[in-house]
């Protein structure tokens, strides 16, 4: 075993780069993926067939394959359709559209759950389809979603991992090249675990948090 | 058949990619037995009342959830030979896979123990059952079916993480559409062929998961929600 902390000090500014890349594409997916899982929640639970059928072939399909072979029918299959995106927009774009299957299931039991009869007293005060949404539905539905929207969070941060499989030269990507020019597997490979759990544990906090602070209200 | 038409590049394509997706299916049944073989300890920790049996059991579950499966599966394969184990991949891949999925898995088991009244256990050992009978006899089956849905969505996942091992070079459905790619250059009906084969898997397992549910419900008297 050759292994030194010097290594990390040759490497640091790439290291830092490849783990500033992975936060900004994991929270770029995630965010685009929550927009469009929101979008496509919204449209399942108006439970019109034209829409939902092709919505629940979409989530079908990206929930029943992986996400690598997905990334690689966009990075490697897209140019042959004239669609040839660089791996940073696969990366983003592959992330959301993978986590917006998932958020749409998420969002959707969210509507289900709100008796149809608040949704008839609202109309009936003249309230607007958007103000109801923001205001009737939404501070409802956030509370019972932020424990599943977490899960998510997480899963889709480990998920960025993948990415490097497709060169998006994010953290697992840096550390995959130092060892490779180092010869020095076990210990950065480690290391780059213990820095995921830190990363998936803070997060799990701030659902925590998240859980406490919209569901206050419901406290008595 | 002409042997024109065998030697055809799809026909082979074809033979490659259902040769991977064999391989992907026997990794993914190793990878849940195996899982279950390490959930049942796991859960049963979680639920010890010894206060070091618990929270190293939580460790692990929390360590082997937070990491992303590739950097395990990164760091089972090269460990292994530190520890002077030369397995095959394949070998390395079902430990690696088995020892994550083993954390979801005692979850969901820890689930179905919940779910089971205490006056069972106090029963058990009124009518004289030793720990380790009630265990054996009453909670383990108990919890096993409770967690069976479960299962069957891990199975899923499963199936999906599989992909990976791609990457430390087991010949599964994703590393033979790979191969089958590098040689003909026509990534985008290969690579939707391979999709398209686990989705196919996928939706059978689902079907067969809500099957086989009814069936092991069928002698439950259940309360509908």
């Amino acid at each position: 075993m050759s292994f030194d902390l010097s290594l990390f000090r040759t490497y640091g500014p790439q290291l830092i780069h490849g783990l500033e890349l992975t936060v900004v594409i994991w929270i770029l997916g995630s965010a685009l993926g929550i927009l469009l899982g929101f979008v496509l929640g919204l449209a399942l639970s108006a439970g019109r067939r034209a829409l939902t059928i092709p919505i629940r072939c979409y989530i079908e399909f990206f929930r029943g394959t992986p996400l690598l072979v997905q990334l690689f029918i966009a990075y490697y299959g897209g140019p042959a359709v004239g669609i040839a995106l660089n791996a940073f927009t696969v990366g983003v774009l592959g992330l959301a559209l993978y986590g917006a299957a998932y958020f749409a299931e998420i969002f959707r039991a969210g509507f289900s759950s709100i008796p149809p009869g608040q949704i008839d007293a609202a109309r009936s005060f003249g309230i607007r389809r958007w103000a109801r949404v923001r205001h009737i539905l939404l501070p409802q539905i956030l509370v019972l979603a932020v424990p599943p929207i977490t899960n998510m969070l997480i899963i889709l941060l480990k998920d960025t991992a993948i990415l490097s499989i497709v060169t998006v030269p994010e953290l697992t990507f840096e550390v995959t090249g130092m060892t490779i020019e180092t010869f020095s597997f076990v210990e950065p490979f480690f290391i780059l675990a213990l820095v995921y759990w830190g990363l998936t544990e803070f997060t799990s906090y701030c659902g925590r948090m998240a859980e406490l602070r919209l569901g206050s209200y419901l406290a008595h | 058949m002409s042997p024109g038409f065998l030697n055809s590049p799809i026909i082979e394509g074809v033979t490659i990619l259902l040769l991977g997706a064999g391989t992907t299916v026997i990794l993914s049944c190793f990878v849940i037995v195996l899982g279950i073989i390490v959930a049942i300890p796991l859960c049963l920790m979680r639920l010890s009342k010894r206060r070091w049996l618990r929270s190293s059991a939580g460790a692990y579950v929390s360590f082997f959830r937070g990491v992303p499966l590739l950097v395990q599966l990164l760091v089972i394969y090269y460990f292994l030979p530190v520890l002077g184990l030369d397995l095959p991949p394949f070998v390395a891949a079902v430990i690696g896979l088995g020892l994550c999925t083993g954390a979801y898995q005692a979850e969901n088991l820890r689930g179905g123990f919940l779910i089971i009244p205490l006056g069972q256990e106090e029963a058990g050992r009124a009518f004289g059952y030793t720990g380790a009978q009630i265990h054996r006899y009453i909670l383990i089956p108990q919890a096993l079916r409770a967690a069976f849905p479960a299962l069957m969505n891990e199975a899923i996942l499963i199936l999906k993480a599989s992909s990976l091992v791609s990457v430390v070079g087991v010949a599964d459905l994703t590393r033979a559409s790979q191969n089958i790619v590098a040689r003909d250059l026509h990534p985008l009906g290969w690579y939707a062929a391979a999709a398209l084969i686990y989705l196919v898997i996928n939706l059978g397992l689902a079907m067969f998961g809500r099957a086989a549910e009814r069936r092991l419900g069928a002698g439950f008297a259940t309360v509908s929600p």
